[in-house]
């Protein structure tokens, strides 16, 4: 198992008040992802396990993609992957923070 | 954004475990025990480099169905095909036996059963989790609890699953559902294509899948693939609970014996549904929820107090 882990500072806090959520499997092609708000300010870290070696630097750029445009401060990312491609990585990272910013 | 009306209708086939759990109970009203923040995973898979789930494939909790409480446990069949393991198991046996033991708690527990069996890389662990499972709704019955199987997920209830499904109070089921003990794959490796052919969809869905089991008994609802039909049926089902006494386990024998005289010599569902006195049993695939669920209930194999 691959773990790897990235750590940002965010423009700003994510909005929202739920302190953490959960969206995606563990399946084939997809990934979970469990989103905690326990970080100070607009700090971000990014915890990946992943089965699949040699894609360190496209998950590097897709959660520096995330960061930059939803601007997650505050949450611990945790992801079990399944082998998702990028596009389902940003996907659930999206869902993700729309949960944690609904009412 | 999804609201209230399009969760009911949604398919329950194609729903992961916490969507089952959101669309069956009442909103907002589910307190998971275990949640996946604790961590709580498998401490095996990484053996063999394969990725964990947080909450090992299963979810429990409690909650309110229509009003009542409820304990609900579901399994992620998509995650490891749904597979009893160590944690995944110890989880569900953990609700089965609060609910034997503290009498604060709810007295009815709803099994989401979505699930090929033992996970094979735990598998020691499986085996013993699904024994002790099986054992903890025998003991969690016998102190007043009702058990009921709800089974229309992607992996059905195979193995050790189909196992448990028959140990529980009520069984619903949806056409999409299926209970059996060696899944189609494996009848088909160890017994070769001639005697099941488990890429024919048909034939496999006649012989493990909802409808089948409704008519001989081996599932006490049918329901079509919604949350709201689930619902519904677990609803329904709760309202007719057989006691768990000596009673009811003589007539369960007696039900088993009397399909198998009547059944056992059939080859395929078809023969049997002509057995049991339905006029046309090839128009029995392609039946609406409605019209299946009339004929179902006009079948007497189908309809009994034991289990």
């Amino acid at each position: 198992m691959l773990t790897l882990r990235f750590s940002h500072t965010a423009k700003n806090r994510l909005s929202g008040k739920k302190d953490k959520a959960i969206i995606g499997v563990v399946a084939s092609g997809n990934l979970e992802v469990l989103l905690e708000r326990v970080l100070p300010g607009a700090e971000c870290e990014v915890d990946i396990a992943t089965p699949v070696r040699g894609y360190d630097e496209t998950w590097k750029a897709v959660v520096a993609e995330f960061v930059e445009r939803s601007s997650p401060g505050g949450l611990r990312i945790s992801i079990n992957d399944g082998g998702a491609r990028p596009d389902m990585v940003y996907l659930r990272l999206m869902q993700g923070c729309a949960l944690m910013e609904a009412e | 954004m999804e609201d209230a009306a399009t969760r009911d209708q949604s398919s329950w086939f194609q729903a992961t475990a916490r969507q089952r759990v959101a669309g069956l109970l009442d909103p907002n009203s589910f307190t998971e025990f275990l949640g996946p923040s604790e961590r709580v995973q498998s401490p095996h898979l990484h053996l063999f480099d394969l990725p964990s789930a947080f909450d090992d494939g299963v979810v429990i909790g409690r909650g309110k169905l229509v009003g009542a409480a409820v304990l609900v446990a579901a399994q992620e069949g998509q995650f490891m095909g749904g597979t009893f393991g160590e944690v995944s198991g110890a989880k569900i046996v953990g609700l089965l036996r609060a609910a034997r033991d503290h009498k604060d708690l709810p007295q009815t527990v709803l099994l989401l059963l979505d699930s090929g069996g033992v996970r094979l890389q735990e598998a020691n662990a499986g085996e013993l989790a699904v024994a002790e499972l099986m054992r903890a709704i025998v003991q969690a019955r016998s102190a007043g609890v009702a058990v009921i199987a709800l089974v229309g997920g992607k992996s059905g209830a195979f193995g050790g699953a189909g196992l448990t499904a028959a140990t529980c109070s009520r069984i619903a089921i949806s056409e999409q559902g299926r209970i059996g003990v060696s899944g189609p794959e494996v009848i088909e490796t160890n017994k070769g294509v001639e005697e099941f052919d488990s890429k024919n969809k048909a034939l496999v869905w006649s012989t493990d899948g909802g409808k089948n089991r409704r008519l001989i008994g081996g599932a006490d609802a049918f329901t079509e693939d919604s949350m709201e039909g689930f619902r519904a049926a677990a609803e329904a089902l709760l309202a007719r609970v057989p006691n768990f006494d000596l009673k009811t386990m003589q007539a369960e024998q007696e039900r088993l014996a009397a399909r198998h005289n009547r059944l056992g010599a059939c080859d395929d569902a078809v023969s049997m549904w002509r057995l049991l006195g339905i006029k046309d049993p090839e128009a029995v695939r392609d039946m609406d929820s409605k019209d299946f669920t009339a004929l179902a209930n006009s079948i007497k194999e189908a309809n009994h107090d034991a289990r």
